[in-house]
């Protein structure tokens, strides 16, 4: 009926002030808990904890400061950001190679090595922290940043395969195998044709494995003790922590992983289209 | 080149040994755990049996399979009908898909307590409804006496949370729907609704397979969301095994639960396989 509705400005009018009033409620539904958490994080304790609620924030840092100082929560930002750091190091390191190869070659065991990479998302992965407590007291790996980094990465690696494989098959062969007859060699062509079109998109998804482990809760509460990361530390808090440390802790949460995926966004949307295909 | 046979072996060698480390030894580990008796011996059920004796065993199975059975669907329809509406867009559609995804980032942790910013005593549901005058003062949203409340709280905060990531998939699968049909459909006089139901839906299908798989799957793993709006009042099958393992020190049951979750979850992955499977050999 579009062709008809065209035609009739009426019904034009009306779908296009539908449209506007659905997106325009959408948005207000994604960001209004957003601003309410910021009037939070940005209002004095007093007023946190006070009724009725600022409606505009204050612009007072005294909640930043008191989460800020407050004992354990330095160390927790910290470990996060140490534990993400490695998780990304590990994800990329493990997944790119991985992802090369199930782009540029066709093998025997390649839909096998696949349909592992893609099983991996049928199971509860935080849940495999349990049985490593055990194993890491026996390694010397309980507590340890790298620990914890081992389980995130099996959340981040299956995307960071499939998002690198998808992001070499992009790359054209033909210019590798062109470097290939005037003399480079595989490693070669690799590092000065293929890298410097894929670094882009391997950025992007190395945020994506950061993120993933910077707001991971189980496994971190879980595998650390002493070391927390900040979603452990703020998870076994919530019973006595006051709600102006939970306000801040959640916007200090959100807030680098907004930054980071703003920083990607461009990629960010075709790299979970592809990454679940 | 000669080195072409055994190179991508090679190359997917770091990643399948990390692979089998950690995640098919655990996994085969945590079965151990569960099925192995405190202090050694043989094979034994008595963890299972802990676990199914303890008073929390069902109310953590009934919540968290009234939560995924809320959540999903509602997820599900949510998704389809923000997917339709960016794709309805005409300019700026970007932007609306950038604002839509923004809860991609958010932990299920940091979901909770924005949303207890709004559920608390002092929250901003309170403050106002009382400065509409409809309540006068603050009054207790979050409690054990009333649980539908605790869950209708929990399935906003994660309807709000986790919407994002079944848009994104639904997003990306009607991109490939090719425009013809629509055309096609729209020239046989095919209203908005028939052209939903009869190319959308069944084109989008693989889509809405992942997006139901991964959603499904997320949602029996509920938990920080819940600690984070209901405390200890609401029980959930990951929240007990938190606290089997970490505040009773017991692994065994721990493992015992998480072998049970690991269970529903394969489970509900065969079920929505083959319940969404191609019939027609035709993909979108």
């Amino acid at each position: 009926m579009k062709a008809m509705s065209l035609r009739n400005p009426v019904i034009r009018r009306n779908g296009n002030f539908l449209i506007g009033t659905a997106v325009v409620t959408a948005c207000l539904w994604v960001l209004v808990p957003l601003y309410f958490l910021a009037v939070n994080a940005l209002s004095s304790p007093k007023a946190v904890i006070g009724f009725p609620k600022p409606a505009v924030p204050q612009f007072n840092l005294e909640s930043v400061h008191f989460f800020a100082t407050y004992e354990g929560v330095a160390t927790a930002l910290l470990n996060s950001v140490l534990v993400a750091g490695l998780t990304m190091v590990l994800a990329i390191g493990l997944g790119a190679p991985a992802g090369y190869a199930l782009a540029r070659f066709d093998f025997p065991g390649k839909s096998a090595f696949r349909l592992v990479v893609l099983m991996t998302r049928a199971f509860p992965l935080p849940l495999l922290a349990l049985p490593l407590t055990v194993l890491y007291i026996r390694t010397g790996l309980d507590d340890t940043a790298l620990g914890l980094a081992f389980v995130h990465t099996t959340l981040a690696l299956p995307f960071s395969i499939l998002i690198t494989a998808s992001l070499f098959l992009s790359i054209p062969v033909e210019l590798e195998e062109a470097a290939w007859t005037l003399g480079c060699t595989r490693i070669g062509a690799f590092r000065h044709i293929v890298l410097p079109l894929a670094v882009p998109g391997i950025a992007a998804s190395a945020v994506f494995a950061f993120v993933t482990s910077w707001n991971e809760v189980f496994a971190a509460a879980v595998l650390t003790v002493q070391h927390r990361t900040l979603t452990a530390f703020l998870l076994q808090s919530l019973d006595v922590s006051p709600l102006p440390l939970k306000f801040a802790g959640a916007a200090a949460l959100v807030l680098p992983t907004l930054i980071f995926l703003f920083a990607v966004r461009k990629y960010l949307f075709s790299l979970w289209g592809i990454a679940n295909r | 080149m000669r080195e072409t046979r055994w190179l991508p072996y090679a190359l997917l060698l770091p990643a399948t040994a990390f692979l089998l480390a950690f995640f098919l030894l655990p996994f085969i580990e945590v079965a151990l755990n569960a099925f192995t008796p405190k202090g050694g011996g043989p094979f034994s059920l008595n963890h299972f049996r802990t676990m199914i004796g303890d008073w929390k065993f069902g109310p953590a199975v009934r919540n968290t399979f009234v939560l995924t059975l809320i959540i999903v669907p509602l997820q599900t329809i949510l998704a389809l009908a923000l997917a339709n509406l960016v794709m309805k867009v005409q300019r700026r559609a970007d932007v609306l898909l950038y604002i839509l995804t923004i809860p991609l980032g958010i932990s299920d942790l940091a979901a909770g307590l924005i949303w207890l910013a709004i559920f608390e005593q002092t929250g901003y549901l309170n403050s106002i409804l009382s400065g509409l005058g409809v309540i006068p003062g603050p009054q207790t949203i979050l409690s054990y006496q009333n649980m539908w409340v605790l869950f209708a709280a929990v399935i906003l905060a994660e309807v709000w949370r986790a919407t994002a990531i079944m848009l994104v998939i639904l997003v990306a699968g009607m991109g490939l729907i090719p425009r013809e049909y629509y055309e096609a459909a729209e020239v046989f006089g095919a209203s908005a609704w028939k052209r939903f139901l009869r190319i959308t839906l069944p084109l989008l299908k693989p889509s809405l397979q992942t997006a139901l798989i991964l959603r499904t799957i997320l949602a029996f793993e509920v938990f920080a969301i819940v600690a984070a709006l209901a405390g200890t009042n609401l029980q959930v099958l990951m929240g007990e095994t938190y606290a089997w393992q970490f505040d009773f020190q017991d692994n065994g049951v721990a493992s015992a639960y998480a072998l049970l979750i690991l269970a529903i979850s394969v489970g509900f992955t065969v079920l929505l396989l083959w319940a969404l499977r191609d019939r027609t050999g035709v993909r979108a």
